[in-house]
């Protein structure tokens, strides 16, 4: 299905009102990761509002495309699409990581409704994708599976065992989206593990790979199109990110990751993202 | 109380000091290197720290490696996947051949509380201490986590650490005598024997004096080293006071408590409860959690008073 104009409209200012959310929320809670939910929100945002089959009412429904965000400490952002797709209340945000609250630090499957799988230590989703794309051909079902990678979650040695697994079985129902920002924990990726072209790397595994700019909807929206035809294998979108996108002071820094916004970072950051302060 | 100090920070300042007298100590990180404080070791000693990034089983198979070939080498990791996920080499290679890494697990217990439980670390005492040949030390102030790292380092074999990623108050003055293998009684008292290890070890002690409030006398032992116990205190306790509660961090099955119930069982039964987790935690503050899940004060008091209605019932 091709993104309206309209369509892209709404959702870019659906991106926007959540980072300023996202900035409040982290903000007022000291702790969360700032730099990875920013570099996904396109990403996200696309997948959840325009491309996946999803349905809030039944979360749960056999049929549905399923979602792992493996860079699982993104967990703000995905709360905000799950919120604002009617998973759950919106309210509901204001207990994130808070005693007692469904929305855990990182995103849990038992927990919260729409959340497909547990994550949070890095480098399993890819296995588990290949698990559920799999049980779609042995259940006699047509759905989607997309998993979220972080480009320095792919340093983990089981990606590279799930690539083989999904080259092996072909698995044309399995996408996978690399949040491409260059940035990790302690650096940047080309610091800490200078290891290339991770496209071309799943290229020599046996995927089909697409590249896209990670914070264009218009673009994702066309690249998902593409990838959701390709039938006859597994396929890597290189989605170009920025970490910290949208918070000039954030963006490709890694100090960024999971640091607690001061006060005086919180106005400069809401200051850049406009709207009422 | 006096001054917190975090955990962390004592442990990668301790890090530094033990790097400018031994050139064969060598650290490595997986990208936690910033959240671990292991990464400050780089400004001082660049040729002798390594960032493999996130990849756990690497840094401890690359580390076997360096150990064989005599070096002294430190992997860096949240204690929840330096075994869950970086466990084959620390199995496999490091304890079978008793190979002379250091595996500092950070974070251990509940302490990265706001993460939630897939980033709390309650069950690796259990596998730590089904691992021959492994030494587990679990300190519980600053200056307790400086003498666990020279130590660990002046002993030939594998050594774990199980750090917090909390501040703690100071217990222990520099001129503590830290001996692996070798507890320290904080408190005296003699109805019953409140056996902690970690940083929890300050909520042992605000519990003796709930109790002592109470007019219950209870004695507090730091059990630093995990691995091997100190059986011959866990005994004395046993024998002098006729009641012992544990306290840790983690699951109350395979860990602290488990240790201690197996010297008993041998020995001496007698009455017992458990501090711990039976159940996977959640994300929230830290002392909130802890009160919630029965791990602080209050919490072990309620058992040190269940443990004395069995003693005397
Ligand atoms: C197995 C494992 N090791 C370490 C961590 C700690 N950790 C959390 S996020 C992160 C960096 C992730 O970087 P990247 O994949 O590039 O994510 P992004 O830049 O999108 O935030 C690390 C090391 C973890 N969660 N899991
Ligand atoms: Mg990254």
């Amino acid at each position: 299905m091709n993104i309206t104009q309209a369509k892209t409209a709404e959702l870019e200012a659906l991106c926007q009102g959540m980072r300023r959310e996202l900035i409040d929320l982290l903000y007022e809670r000291q702790t969360g990761h700032p730099g990875g939910s920013l570099s996904c929100c396109e990403i996200l945002v696309t997948l959840y509002f325009h491309t996946m089959r999803i349905d809030p009412e039944h979360p749960d429904s056999p049929g549905r495309d399923r979602l792992i965000l493996s860079k699982g400490h993104a967990a703000p952002m995905l709360y905000l699409c799950l919120a604002h797709r009617g998973f759950f209340p919106v309210e509901e945000l204001a207990t994130l990581r808070k005693i007692d609250s469904r929305l855990q630090g990182h995103p849990c499957a038992h927990k919260t409704p729409g959340v497909d799988l547990s994550t949070g230590p890095l480098g399993l989703g890819l296995s588990a994708g290949v698990g559920m794309a799999e049980s779609a051909r042995l259940t006699g079902s047509d759905y989607d599976v997309y998993v979220v990678l972080g480009d320095g979650e792919i340093q983990e040695g089981a990606v590279w065992e799930a690539a083989m697994t999904a080259n092996k079985l072909k698995t044309g129902n399995l996408i996978a989206i690399l949040d491409d920002n260059g940035v990790q924990l302690d650096g940047t990726v080309e610091e800490i593990m200078p290891a290339g072209s991770a496209a071309q790397k799943f290229e020599a595994f046996g995927w089909h790979t697409l590249t896209a700019d990670g914070h264009s909807i218009e673009d994702l929206a066309a690249v998902f199109e593409q990838a959701k035809a390709c039938r006859s294998g597994p396929v890597l979108i290189d989605a170009r990110t920025v970490k910290g996108k949208g918070v000039p002071f954030m963006e490709g820094r890694s100090i960024w990751h999971g640091r607690p916004i001061s006060a005086e970072d919180y106005t400069l950051a809401k200051q850049a993202l406009g709207g009422a302060q | 109380m006096n001054r917190q100090i975090e955990i962390r920070q004592a442990y990668g300042d301790a890090l530094i000091k033990l790097g400018e007298q031994n050139p064969r100590v060598v650290v490595i990180d997986a990208d936690v290197g910033s959240s671990a404080k292991s990464g400050g070791f780089d400004a001082k000693f660049p040729e002798r720290h390594y960032n493999v990034g996130i990849s756990e089983v690497d840094m401890n198979a690359m580390a076997a490696g360096m150990a064989s070939c005599g070096l002294i080498p430190f992997t860096n990791t949240f204690s929840v996947f330096m075994l869950l996920r970086g466990g084959d080499p620390v199995n496999s290679l490091i304890c079978y051949d008793r190979l002379n890494v250091k595996l500092a697990g950070t974070f251990c217990g509940l302490s990265d509380s706001f993460d939630g439980a897939s980033h709390h670390s309650t069950s690796d005492l259990a596998l730590l201490r089904a691992l021959p040949n492994l030494t587990v030390l679990c300190p519980c102030d600053a200056v307790e986590t400086e003498k666990a790292v020279f130590a660990a380092a002046a002993l030939e074999g594998p050594v774990y650490l199980r750090l917090s990623r909390a501040a703690a108050p100071a217990i222990f003055e520099r001129e503590y005598p830290f001996r692996i293998g070798k507890s320290v009684r904080l408190r005296q008292g003699s109805q019953l024997s409140i056996i902690a290890t970690g940083t929890i070890v300050h909520q042992a002690l605000a519990a003796a004096e709930l109790l002592e409030a109470e007019g219950i006398s209870a004695r507090v032992v730091d059990m630093h080293t995990v691995k091997p116990l100190d059986a011959e205190e866990v005994l004395s306790c046993a024998c002098e006071t006729g009641a012992i509660v544990t306290v840790e961090e983690h699951s109350i099955y395979g860990g602290l408590g488990g240790a201690v119930a197996e010297v008993l069982a041998a020995d001496t039964p007698i009455p017992m409860e458990f501090v711990g987790l039976t159940q996977y935690a959640e994300s929230g503050d830290y002392p909130a959690l802890l009160a919630k899940y029965g791990l602080d004060a209050g919490g072990i008091a309620a058992k040190a008073r269940a443990v004395l209605a069995h003693k005397s019932g």
